[in-house]
């Protein structure tokens, strides 16, 4: 049962990761889209993509933090005392993010869009950079069990800096594979061209830094290395082949299969990661089997999840279809694909 | 505990050490979580109420609307649902605050309770799961779904509104009235009964008590800015069913709240006397206790109030001669903080609870004998601040559960001194909080008037996307 439980909290951290992800990494792109001319478009694109389902996707860090705190207290105290100041930034962050990118679009006048844009742009880029920190500071070992541990080197660290600029790079490449597709479902010839070399730039960088992780990982956190090497690897030669092959796709072109091999790459470094630092939750001070919390709560927690299975897979999947069929969008029928219902 | 060895070459340099400098000085950093988690509750409460119960106020109009062909609720329902869009983000952003600072601020009760206290929260995210799904849908899905279709794409949200309620207030009911588990002599939870947790000895009157406190601040809160239309002169029949929907639907709840109300209290006199007692500046265990309206709590006295013999024991037990238990029966650190700032908060209470009562009576004794609303701006200048007073209560309310129940967080297991982080520096974030929060409430509150004045110089036109360019014409074909 705990097991099962932590394989629900790493489904929960999975699902964050590539759908909330990519709606952070949309935001990078608003950032880097350039003055208010020139940044019309992509903004716009980006727009229409993130707004009716940025808030479902939200409700998957919600998850990951309940499943946490509730299926393994010890181990949510640890990493939140500990981690006191990312985690506070990251908060900040979310509400500028979320709370920019809802109020923008009411804003009525340039300058005030740009500031609320930016808000939301630039939370965008540095809440998922501290979630970084605050991962690197858990794989490198740096969070003690009983929590308070040192609030300023667990992650002013090189490990939690590289994994924070992972994690900014994997959002704007999810991003911008996901634009891709969605420029070509609107038509639009032009943007695909811009989000396809964008994905592909994002890609090389986010595959670099992966690299250089490996590197980080060797040094200063040695165990999840290792397990990475041995009971991991399969997941490892996974994700470098869905990278490639997704850059390979981008290249020649094609933008819908590019996103479900990026998508690929990323998860299966997620249960790389889980994979190399099981038995344990924080490496290597707690593991899964001491943080868990009674059984009963156990049992509560996966029925939570198969109702959640049941109720809301099939809700969260009728979003993304009417959304996907451009069902949701605000604009008059005519500039869409012109679905009835 | 067992350890993996299939790794040995662990080095332990990665191993990160210890600082001992946040363990000890807790207490200074006391005072100002206390008042961020305060602050940041009492802002999320408001847009929550309104998460809750604004959905189902919309369908009533949009179910007006579709079925009587009334173009007046139909574009109500429209307004209110791109209102909603932004209230909820709002709302969404805060709580998600919330959830971060139970970690940030309270790690310790977490540690020790998060495999019961947790439990609520976990069913919770499947409501808000619903409610951020068919609320993207219903908000955006006017245009291009069908009429009826559409209507039910808002049932799920009312439903999750009241799920989700549920869920995070029993969660609150549990700190109040712990149940449902077990723990080792160290205090350790051992096993854990879910239910138990749940459907705790408090949750049967405080979660009906804060959903009906929902639907009277979101109606009241709707209702008053019709009111204030009305009362600069714009009275059609556009602003009257502005006002009226929501208005009889928080006219509704405020009597059944407020028998919900005197039931909770008279739990709490039996569950939480002390909470009881700071309420009612009962001192001494006594029959025969006095109500006291208002008044000041100051050395052993009460100054500046009106008393009312034996009507706190009549209240508490249907006789004067009811002993009710008296603060004097627990030391002076187990009582809370304020006796003073209690009673007020819980007259408070009362007393709007009780005008918004009256307001209702009027409203319906109008539609008695005129079928229609009382022709006075007196009772439009009542309405236009009803909905501000139903803010009040709300957060006087919860002044009292959540003040009353200190200096414990789990009521009478866990001190809030005890659960507190080692983090410093929550001065610093509270500051931060505090200027971000303040920003956040004026934007969002700009932001709505400004849709209000857009709507009513140039009707339901399209907002430009961000930077755009004009996105075609379109206008909501109510
Ligand atoms: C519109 C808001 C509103 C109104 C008109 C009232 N209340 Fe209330 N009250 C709340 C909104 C509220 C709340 C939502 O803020 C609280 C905080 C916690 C809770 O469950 O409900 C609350 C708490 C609360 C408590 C403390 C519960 C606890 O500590 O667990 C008591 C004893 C009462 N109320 C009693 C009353 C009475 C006797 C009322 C009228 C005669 C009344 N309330 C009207
Ligand atoms: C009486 C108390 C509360 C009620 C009735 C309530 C209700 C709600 C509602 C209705 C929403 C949906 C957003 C909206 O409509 O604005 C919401 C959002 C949220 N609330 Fe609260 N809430 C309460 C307290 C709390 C507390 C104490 C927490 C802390 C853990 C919390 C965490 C959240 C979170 C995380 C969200 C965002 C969910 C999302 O992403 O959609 N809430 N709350
Ligand atoms: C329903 C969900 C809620 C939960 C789970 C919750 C939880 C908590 C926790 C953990 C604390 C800190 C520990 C303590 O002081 O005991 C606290 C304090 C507090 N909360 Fe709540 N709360 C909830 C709703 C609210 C709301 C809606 C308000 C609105 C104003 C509120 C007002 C306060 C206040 C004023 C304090 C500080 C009390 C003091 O230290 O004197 N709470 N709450």
């Amino acid at each position: 049962m705990r097991d099962v439980v932590a394989i629900q909290l790493w489904l929960g951290v999975t699902a964050y990761a590539v759908l909330g992800g990519a709606d952070f990494g949309a935001g990078f792109w608003d950032l880097v889209a350039g003055g208010a001319a020139r940044g019309a478009r992509p903004r716009a694109l980006i727009d229409r993509s993130i707004t009716p389902v940025w808030e479902a996707n939200h409700v998957w860090l919600i998850f990951v933090l309940v499943v946490l705190w509730t299926g393994f207290p010890q181990a949510f105290s640890a990493i939140f005392s500990t981690l006191f100041v990312p985690l506070t930034l990251a908060a900040l962050g979310i509400v500028l993010r979320g709370a920019g990118f809802a109020l923008r679009h009411v804003a009525d006048r340039v300058e005030i869009q740009r500031v609320l844009g930016g808000a939301f742009a630039v939370a965008s880029v540095l809440t998922p950079f501290f979630m970084g920190t605050v991962v690197g500071a858990v794989v490198s070992g740096r969070v003690p069990a009983d929590g308070n541990g040192d609030r300023l080197t667990s992650w002013c660290n090189g490990m939690s800096i590289v994994v924070g600029l992972l994690f900014v790079a994997t959002t704007a490449y999810l991003a911008a594979t996901f634009l891709v597709a969605d420029a070509r479902r609107a038509g639009d010839a032009e943007l695909e061209r811009y989000f396809r070399r964008r994905a592909i730039g994002a890609g090389v960088v986010a595959g670099a830094l992966a690299a250089t992780g490996i590197v980080v990982l060797h040094e200063e956190a040695r165990y999840v290395y290792d397990g990475l090497t041995s009971d991991g690897l399969p997941l490892v030669i996974v994700s470098v082949l869905s990278g490639l092959a997704a850059l390979v796709i981008l290249v020649r072109g094609n933008a819908f299969w590019a996103r479900p091999f990026a998508v690929a790459a990323v998860v299966s470094v997620i249960w790389g990661w889980g994979v190399a630092q099981q038995p344990y939750l924080l490496p290597t001070s707690l593991t899964i089997d001491a943080a868990a919390a009674p059984h009963a709560t156990l049992v509560a927690l996966v029925v939570v999840l198969v109702a959640a299975v049941l109720i809301i897979a099939p809700a969260l999947g009728l979003l993304f279809v009417l959304h996907q069929r451009s069902v949701l969008d605000e604009e008059s029928p005519a500039a869409g694909a012109g679905v009835s219902d | 505990m067992r350890l993996p060895l299939r790794r040995a070459d662990l080095r332990s340099d990665s191993v990160a050490s210890v600082s001992l400098t946040g363990v000890v000085a807790a207490s200074s950093q006391l005072l100002p979580a206390r008042e961020q988690m305060a602050f940041t509750l009492g802002f999320h409460i408001v847009l929550a109420s309104m998460g809750v119960a604004f959905p189902a106020i919309t369908l009533i109009a949009n179910y007006r609307g579709v079925r009587k062909g009334d173009a007046a609720a139909l574009t109500l329902a429209q307004r209110w649902s791109k209102v909603m869009a932004v209230l909820f983000a709002v709302g969404a952003v805060t709580g998600t605050v919330l959830s971060f600072e139970f970690g940030l601020l309270w790690p310790e009760l977490m540690r020790r309770y998060g495999e019961a206290f947790g439990i609520p929260f976990a069913i919770e995210g499947l409501f808000f799961f619903t409610e951020a799904i068919f609320i993207a849908i219903y908000i955006y899905g006017w245009k291009r779904l069908r009429p009826w279709p559409h209507f039910w794409t808002g049932v799920p949200i009312v439903i999750a509104g009241l799920g989700g309620a549920l869920s995070v207030v029993s969660a609150n009911s549990w700190m109040n009235q712990p149940a449902g588990f077990k723990t080792a002599a160290d205090g350790h939870v051992t096993s854990v009964q879910p239910l138990d947790v749940v459907f705790n000895n408090a949750w049967s009157y405080e979660v009906p008590h804060m959903i009906l406190a929902a639907y009277m601040v979101a109606g009241f809160l709707i209702a008053s800015v019709y009111a204030v239309g009305m009362l600069r002169g714009r009275r059609d029949r556009y602003h009257r069913i502005g006002f009226l929907i929501p208005f009889t639907v928080a006219c509704i709840a405020t009597p059944v709240q407020l028998f919900v109300g005197d039931t909770a209290a008279r739990a709490i006199a039996k569950d939480q006397p002390v909470k009881f007692a700071s309420m009612e500046y009962v001192a001494k265990t006594q029959t025969n206790a006095p109500e006291w309206i208002g008044g000041i709590y100051h050395d052993g006295k009460v100054s500046l109030g009106v008393k009312i013999p034996g009507l706190d024991s009549f209240l508490v037990g249907f006789s004067t001669d009811t002993k009710v238990t008296g603060w004097n029966t627990v030391p002076a650190k187990d009582r809370p903080p304020s006796p003073t700032l209690l009673h007020l908060a819980f007259d408070a209470m009362v007393g709007i609870g009780s005008a918004l009562l009256l307001l209702g009576v009027w409203l319906a004794f109008s539609w008695w004998r005129r079928r229609d609303i009382p022709q006075t701006v007196w009772f439009l200048r009542a309405g236009a601040i009803a909905g501000v007073l139903a803010v009040a209560a709300l957060e006087c309310g919860w002044i009292v559960t959540e003040v009353g129940r200190q200096p414990w967080t789990v009521y009478k297991l866990l001190r809030t001194e005890d659960a507190v982080t080692g983090a410093h520096g929550i001065w610093l974030t509270f500051a931060i909080v505090l200027v971000l929060y303040t920003a956040l409430g004026v934007a969002t509150v700009v932001a709505l008037r400004l849709m209000a004045r857009r709507w009513r110089e140039r009707g339901d036109v399209e907002e430009p996307v961000p930077y755009g360019p004009p996105t075609g014409s379109g206008s909501a074909g109510a």
